[in-house]
């Protein structure tokens, strides 16, 4: 599974070296990256990646009444706490068979944008920049930031600086001209989603069944007038972007090797349509591919299956690293979908977690963290997918499957073409985001400020349709519901940082079984009952690296960057250990490929 | 985050008395570890008033300078170089006094058989496994200056406390005990709110840092150790809809403008100032937008408050009676008031789990 195909001849005897970073950040709860470091040959010889948190959600969730779950899974994410409010109320909405009035989907349409704009925006900017900013480029490349000096941003006219070096000093933490501003619109977005749903992080006006937000006409034009003040930011964002990401390719060539994996991305969908959406399991697949971000699973380059029905039952949670006790030999939970199609027992509706702690050991296990798995039928595989830290795939899946066609955002010929009106000092401006030749830290870090451009364009048109709802009376929110006795449910979801599912099972009005999936378990995985290791950890290994610092004084940017490409979760810094490595007594490599086993 | 890069010099006391006590430097060691969402990290990011940036930056007058380590915040190495203040207090070698702020409710780690642990933070250098958050806290709490709860996780257990949780969660005072003081002879100082309001808790610290510095008196705290002033009245005291309630004129379900409490909200009884307040610059603030209020401020969070969309055991009494009544409503109020005010008894130190945690419920 791992991206690295062969290796060249003519390697030096490995010189490895042991290197971990823990804590690397808040992914709600402490990341840690482990690595064995081969000097000799500057590239990473070995990674895991262990998550030391558990809080049990779905073991305390059992009991309760299901109208609470979209009250309580807001809590799994300090950040994106929203878009599991939203999912869950998806899944619900499915389970007692309601579908929102109109106004409802699009007051959450807002708010889900609004957030997407704050979070990829206070993270690109605020954190993930702090990799790429002057002070870290000059500890790491001083040669590159040499470079950097001498050479001319070609989108200099829209973001206003000269060289690629005055870009990255914009990126200085506290300091610098961008990560201020992007602290401001961090904010400016953040007021764009309390007007939607009352409160960030955790939501207050969003329901299974609609939303309590009151339809005034203020609360559009609230909204519309702060998107009008960060579009021009967007613009500039897009553009800076694409000069520093492109001269890193063009200064060290190579780079494309950093973090890149094989293409195994999955998305699960954003924004429904509700002139489709009718909740109903049944038609998924019809209103799954009407959301304004297509869903998609996409296997080397191409679209495997856009349908949520495939998608939901090919979902697998597998055991292998991880701190819990299989559930094979219980009872499952639904032996059947609605359509008659069996469901398996690795199933998240046939999930039990039981919790076993105990101590991390690399050869056995070593996360609280599963490992989320999509079954791939033709190939027999279980496949480890990735989000691309969420942009990546949306754009990626959307580009392929071109079947988004709205007012400012179209996908057309492998490309999403974004629209954005005149601003305070650009103009109208068309951006275009292509499929890229890799999946990799480079291009993951670059779809992420065209997606805040989709999600302003999108908000555009929400807020449009809005309106027009309130001129024609029909401002209803909520749609009443009795809950049933039995039943199931799955909401999908595209979370800020990716894919994001929640599966529901309700006995005798209360729920029976709740699992929610979001990113970071795909992502954030260990190696499976298959010896696969999961994203970040097959990122990692093997990427080459590139930073001009030896084993004393290294400081793993590269490493930084490709976690870090991933959105580990939170607005975090990826804090990496920075001290001298100790070397290990092996000589040689002891890991390419055996790892896995 | 050390932030000597950000500060030119240590600001000078100009006219100020000669006698003065307080510390012209600290520290904040931040702890996110325990069972949290990192919420109130992102949350404190969206203060304006003041920003964490001013405070850190020394635009507040009046403050000693403030050492900030925070994992989100911080422009910092990371990992052991970013867990450098925090070894060094929990050697008592700090240079400076330092203020312990825990985010996320505290696990009960004796409840496990053997190995193992329910959340770390970093590593224990002698064994290289994973460094509990309760062995934090029982090192850097004896010393701290003084020990802020983020939220409510880290003030009363919060939703990982909830009734059938497997990690035995409980809040800060559960686990060191109500009656700790800090070397400043302080409690605990509680800013509950899931997540917190970013502005009450910046203005929280921000008093507890002019006491550092001797120019202000220790926050006035009620008896669940939250600031008065914040806490002190309740959120339907606060409400836009409060004219609604008082003719009696209900919403039926969400699509109404008018008083939520037969939809669910607990507004009567629960002591917060958000829907005053708003949630970020005045906007937002849970019934004013459309809201039920779930209580998620309350020591009896969220048990005593689930299901959290039926009418709330007495509202319909309290609402019905409420104009001939009002005296008689207080004291009811008070009545219910003073329930969700507790934590639930599962809350403990005990090594015997008691949440009613079962590994393969089924209905
Ligand atoms: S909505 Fe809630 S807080 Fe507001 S008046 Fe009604 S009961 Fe009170
Ligand atoms: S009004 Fe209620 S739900 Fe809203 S923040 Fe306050 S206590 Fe929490």
């Amino acid at each position: 599974m791992t991206t690295t195909e062969s290796r060249p001849t003519g390697r030096k005897p490995a010189q490895l070296v042991d290197m971990s970073w823990d804590p690397i950040t808040r992914i709600i709860g402490n990341l840690g990256i482990y690595t064995k470091i081969d000097f000799a040959n500057r590239e990473v010889a070995e990674c895991h990646s262990t998550s030391s948190l558990f809080r049990g959600y779905s073991v305390f969730m059992k009991g309760k009444d299901p109208r609470d779950a979209g009250f309580i899974t807001s809590r799994i994410c300090g950040i994106c706490g929203d878009n599991h409010t939203t999912c869950s109320n998806y899944a619900q909405q499915m389970a007692y068979g309601i579908k929102p009035p109109p106004m409802a989907e699009h007051i959450t349409n807002l708010g889900e944008a609004a957030e997407y704009m704050f979070d990829h925006t206070i993270f690109q900017d605020n954190l993930v920049f702090v990799d790429f900013c002057e002070a870290m480029v000059k500890a790491t490349n001083p040669t590159l930031l040499a470079r950097a000096e001498r050479t001319d941003a070609p989108r200099g006219e829209i973001h206003g600086f000269r060289t690629i070096a005055d870009i990255m000093k914009a990126f200085n933490p506290f300091e610098g001209e961008v990560y201020k501003e992007a602290l401001r619109v961090s904010r400016v977005t953040r007021e764009m989603f309390c007007l939607m749903e009352g409160r960030h992080v955790h939501p207050s006006t969003l329901y299974p069944g609609g939303v309590g937000t009151m339809p005034q006409p203020s609360v559009f034009t609230d909204y519309l007038s702060r998107l009008m003040h960060i579009i021009d930011f967007i613009k500039k964002a897009v553009a800076m972007n694409d000069d520093v990401f492109d001269f890193f390719y063009e200064a060290l060539p190579g780079y494309e090797e950093v973090g890149r994996r094989r293409i195994l991305l999955g998305c699960w969908g954003a924004w429904q349509d509700p002139a489709v959406v009718d909740y109903r399991y049944a038609s998924m697949n019809e209103w799954g591919k009407a959301m304004y971000v297509t869903p998609g699973v996409i296997v080397d380059g191409k679209l495997v299956t856009n349908n949520l029905i495939d998608i939901n039952l090919n979902m697998r949670i597998m055991l292998g690293s991880s701190y819990y006790d299989d559930w094979v030999n219980e009872q499952p939970f639904v032996t059947h979908d609605p359509l008659g199609n069996p469901v398996d027992m690795r199933h998240p509706w046939n999930q039990t977690t039981v919790p076993v702690p105990q101590k991390r050991e690399f050869d056995g296990n070593y996360s609280w963290v599963m490992s989320p798995r999509w079954y791939h039928q033709e190939t027999d595989k279980h496949l480890a997918l990735d989000t691309g830290g969420g942009p990546l795939a949306r754009l990626w899946s959307t580009a392929l499957n071109g079947l988004v066609d709205t007012r400012y955002v179209k996908a057309v010929d492998g490309k999403v073409r974004i629209q954005l009106p005149k601003g305070e000092s650009l103009p109208e401006t068309t951006l275009e985001w292509s499929i890229p030749k890799w999946s990799n830290t480079l291009e993951r870090d670059r779809a992420r400020p065209y997606f805040v451009a989709y999600a302003a364009a999108m908000a555009l048109q929400f807020l449009e349709e809005s309106m027009e709802l309130v001129r024609a009376g029909e401002t209803k929110v909520f749609q009443d519901f009795e809950v049933p006795d039995e039943a199931i449910g799955c909401g999908f979801h595209e979370a800020v940082r990716g894919v994001l599912s929640h599966h529901l099972v309700i006995k005798d009005k209360k729920i029976a079984n709740y699992h929610p999936y979001p990113p970071t378990p795909w992502n954030a995985s260990p190696r499976d009952i298959y010896g696969t290791p999961g994203p970040y950890e097959d990122a990692v290994q093997g990427q080459p690296i590139f930073e001009e610092n030896g084993p004393d004084d290294f400081k793993g940017v590269d490493i930084m960057r490709t976690v870090r490409s991933f959105d580990p979760c939170l607005p975090c810094g990826v804090h990496m250990y920075m001290g001298k490595g100790k070397t290990l007594d092996v000589v040689h490599s002891p890991t390419y490929g055996a790892s896995h086993g | 985050m050390t932030t000597e890069s950000h500060t030119t010099a240590a600001r000078e006391r100009i006219g100020r008395s000669e006698e003065h006590e307080g510390m012209d430097e600290i520290t904040i060691l931040w702890i996110s570890e325990g069972m949290s969402c990192d919420g109130d990290t992102v949350s404190l990011t969206a203060a304006m008033q003041p920003s964490i940036e001013d405070v850190v930056l020394g635009l507040i007058p009046g403050l000693p300078k403030v050492n900030l380590v925070n994992k989100v915040l911080s422009p910092s190495l990371g990992g052991e170089d970013f867990l450098a203040p925090y070894r060094a207090a929990a050697r008592g070698e700090l240079d400076t006094p330092f203020i312990l702020v825990i985010e996320g409710s505290v696990p009960n780690q004796d409840i496990i058989e053997g190995d193992g642990f329910w959340t770390s933070f970093g590593n224990d250098p002698a064994t290289g496994q994973p460094q509990t958050i309760n062995w934090w806290i029982d090192q850097l709490a004896p010393k701290a200056w003084a020990v802020v709860a983020a939220g409510t996780c880290a003030t009363y257990g919060g939703i990982h406390g909830m009734a059938g949780n497997p990690t035995g969660s409980m809040g800060l005072g559960d686990y060191l005990g109500w009656d700790y003081k800090s070397t400043a002879g302080l409690p605990i100082v509680n800013v509950p709110g899931c997540p917190i309001q970013p502005e009450n808790f910046m203005e929280t610290l921000v008093w507890v840092l002019q006491h550092a510095a001797g120019d202000a008196p220790p926050p006035p705290l009620d008896h669940m150790l939250r600031p008065q002033w914040l806490f002190g009245k309740t959120v339907h005291e606060g409400c836009d809809r409060g004219s609604y309630y008082e003719q009696g004129d209900f919403g039926l379900d969400y699509n109404s403008p008018k008083c939520l409490v037969k939809t669910g909200c607990w507004g009567p009884v629960v002591n917060c100032n958000v829907p005053k307040r708003g949630w970020m610059a005045g906007i937002g603030g849970c019934p004013n937008v459309g809201g039920i209020c779930i209580g998620c401020t309350m020591p009896g969070f969220p048990d005593a408050f689930m299901p959290f969309m039926d009418e709330p055991p007495g509202g319909a009494l309290s609402s019905l009676v409420i104009k001939p009544y009002g005296a008689v409503v207080r004291r009811l109020r008070g009545v219910t008031n003073e329930m969700v005010n507790h934590e639930p008894k599962w809350r403990h130190r005990k090594s015997k789990l008691t949440s009613g945690y079962d590994p393969y419920w089924r209905p």
